[in-house]
C-alpha cells in the first residue's frame, strides 16, 4: 500500500467556530483528490455533520450502531452522491453520553483502515467532554479550529494540551500529533481597523504551524443551506480558502491568501 | 464615515484582546499543557504542613510548573515571614510514625 491512513481530528473546543463546516470541506476537498475518504461525526447526540453534507435522509444505521454491533460498518457508511471516494459515517441521536468507548471507537477506525480509508476526518463536538476526547483520541493530526476572538483562542489553548496529554499517542509515548491552525471567519478589514486579533497575533499565542484562514463569508451560509459543502463551487473565496487548504495539507505550496483586505476604489473607502 | 475615522485615535480592542490573551493562556498553560492538573492541591496541602510550622498564608506558597527545552521545573516559592520564627506549638507538631 502506498499510502498509510492518516487519521485527522478538526477540533476547538468552542463551539460554532467552523469545526462541522471544516470537516464537511476537507473531507469533500481531499476526496475529489481521488483519495478514499471518510467523515466521522463524533458528536453523538446532536448530529449535523449528515445536514451539512446533505446526506441526513439517507441515515440508516449510525456511528453508535456500529460500536455496539447492531449493524455493519458498510450499512452505516453512507457514499457521497458528488465525490465517488467521499464516504460519511454519521452521528447518532441517542443521548446516551457514553456511547463512545475508547475500545469502540477504536476498533472502527481500524475496520476503516482495513477497508482502505486514506484519510479518517474525525469532526469533534465542542467541550472539552468524553466526546471531544474521543473524537481525538485516535488522531494522528489535528487540525484546530479557531477564530480570531478571545474565548476562541484561549479554548484552542486548552485543546492543545488535551492533544499533548490525553491521546493514544501521549499515552504510549509515541511521536506528538501533528498539529495545525486553521482560522476561520476572518475579516481582513476589521483586522486592518484593529478590530480583530491579526493572524500573526493568534499564531503567536497558540504556536501551532498556520494551516489557512478561511475568510468571513456568506458563501458558508448559503452552502450549508443547500447541503453542498461550499468547496465544491470554486467560484466563492471560502471554496478557494479550502481549496488552498487542502493542496496544502496534502503536500503542495500554496500562498497564504485571504489575510489583507480587497483593494477598494477611492470612493469605497470614502463612504466604506 | 469612514474617512473622520481616520482622524480619531481610537484604541485599538485588538490589542487589549491580545494582551489578556497573553495572560491567560501562559497562566493556564503552566497547569493544563503539561498534562498537570495537581498544582491547586499541591498548593494547599504543602501550605497546611507548612502553616504547621511558620504562620503564613496561601499568597506566600507559589507553585508552578515550567518547561524550558525537554526538561519541566516544579518550581515551589515559599515565602516566610519576617523576624525569628515563633516556636511551633507542640500541639500542632505532627505525631511521629505510630506503628
Amino acid at each position: 500500500m502506498s499510502n498509510p491512513s492518516k487519521v485527522v481530528v478538526v477540533t476547538s473546543g468552542k463551539g460554532g467556530v467552523g469545526k462541522t463546516t471544516t470537516s464537511a470541506n476537507i473531507a469533500t476537498g481531499i476526496a475529489s483528490q481521488g483519495k478514499k475518504t471518510v467523515a466521522i461525526d463524533f458528536d453523538v447526540g446532536l448530529r449535523n455533520l449528515d445536514l451539512v453534507m446533505g446526506c441526513e435522509r439517507r441515515v440508516v444505521y449510525d456511528f453508535v450502531n456500529v460500536i455496539r454491533n447492531e449493524a455493519k460498518l458498510q450499512q452505516a457508511l453512507i457514499r457521497d452522491k458528488r465525490v465517488e471516494t467521499l464516504h460519511v459515517l454519521p452521528a447518532s441521536q441517542t443521548r446516551d453520553k457514553d456511547a463512545l468507548d475508547a475500545e469502540g471507537v477504536g476498533r472502527v477506525i481500524d475496520e476503516l483502515k482495513q477497508m482502505g480509508f486514506e484519510y479518517i476526518i474525525c469532526d469533534s463536538p465542542a467541550g472539552i467532554e468524553k466526546g471531544a476526547q474521543m473524537a481525538m483520541y485516535f488522531a494522528d493530526e489535528a487540525i484546530v479550529v479557531t477564530n480570531p476572538e478571545v474565548s476562541s483562542v484561549r479554548d484552542s489553548d486548552r485543546v492543545l494540551g488535551l492533544l499533548s496529554a490525553k491521546t493514544s499517542r501521549a499515552e504510549i509515548g509515541g511521536a506528538p500529533i501533528k498539529t495545525h491552525l486553521l482560522l476561520t471567519r476572518y475579516s481582513p478589514a476589521m483586522v486592518k481597523r484593529g478590530e480583530m486579533l491579526s493572524v500573526g497575533d493568534v499564531l503567536e499565542l497558540l504556536g501551532i504551524p498556520l494551516l489557512g484562514v478561511i475568510p468571513e463569508s456568506k458563501a458558508v451560509l448559503q452552502s450549508s443551506n443547500k447541503g453542498t459543502p461550499a468547496i465544491l463551487d470554486e467560484t466563492t473565496d471560502v471554496a478557494q480558502a479550502y481549496l488552498d487548504v487542502v493542496f496544502r495539507y496534502l503536500g503542495q505550496e500554496r500562498q497564504h491568501r485571504f489575510i489583507e483586505e480587497e483593494k477598494r476604489g477611492f470612493f469605497g473607502r470614502l463612504f466604506g | 464615515m469612514a474617512f473622520l475615522d481616520y482622524f480619531r485615535r481610537a484604541p485599538k480592542s485588538a490589542t487589549l484582546a491580545k494582551d489578556r490573551l497573553s495572560i491567560i493562556v501562559a497562566r493556564e498553560r503552566a497547569g493544563t499543557r503539561a498534562g498537570v492538573d495537581y498544582l491547586p492541591q499541591l498548593q494547599q496541602e504543602l501550605l497546611a504542613v507548612i502553616a504547621r510550622y511558620e504562620k503564613i498564608d496561601l499568597s506566600h506558597v507559589t507553585v508552578n510548573l515550567d518547561k524550558s527545552g525537554g526538561c519541566e521545573v516544579l518550581e515551589l516559592n515559599i515565602q516566610l515571614p519576617d523576624g525569628p520564627p515563633p516556636p511551633a506549638p507542640p500541639s500542632s507538631r505532627p505525631a511521629l510514625a505510630q506503628s
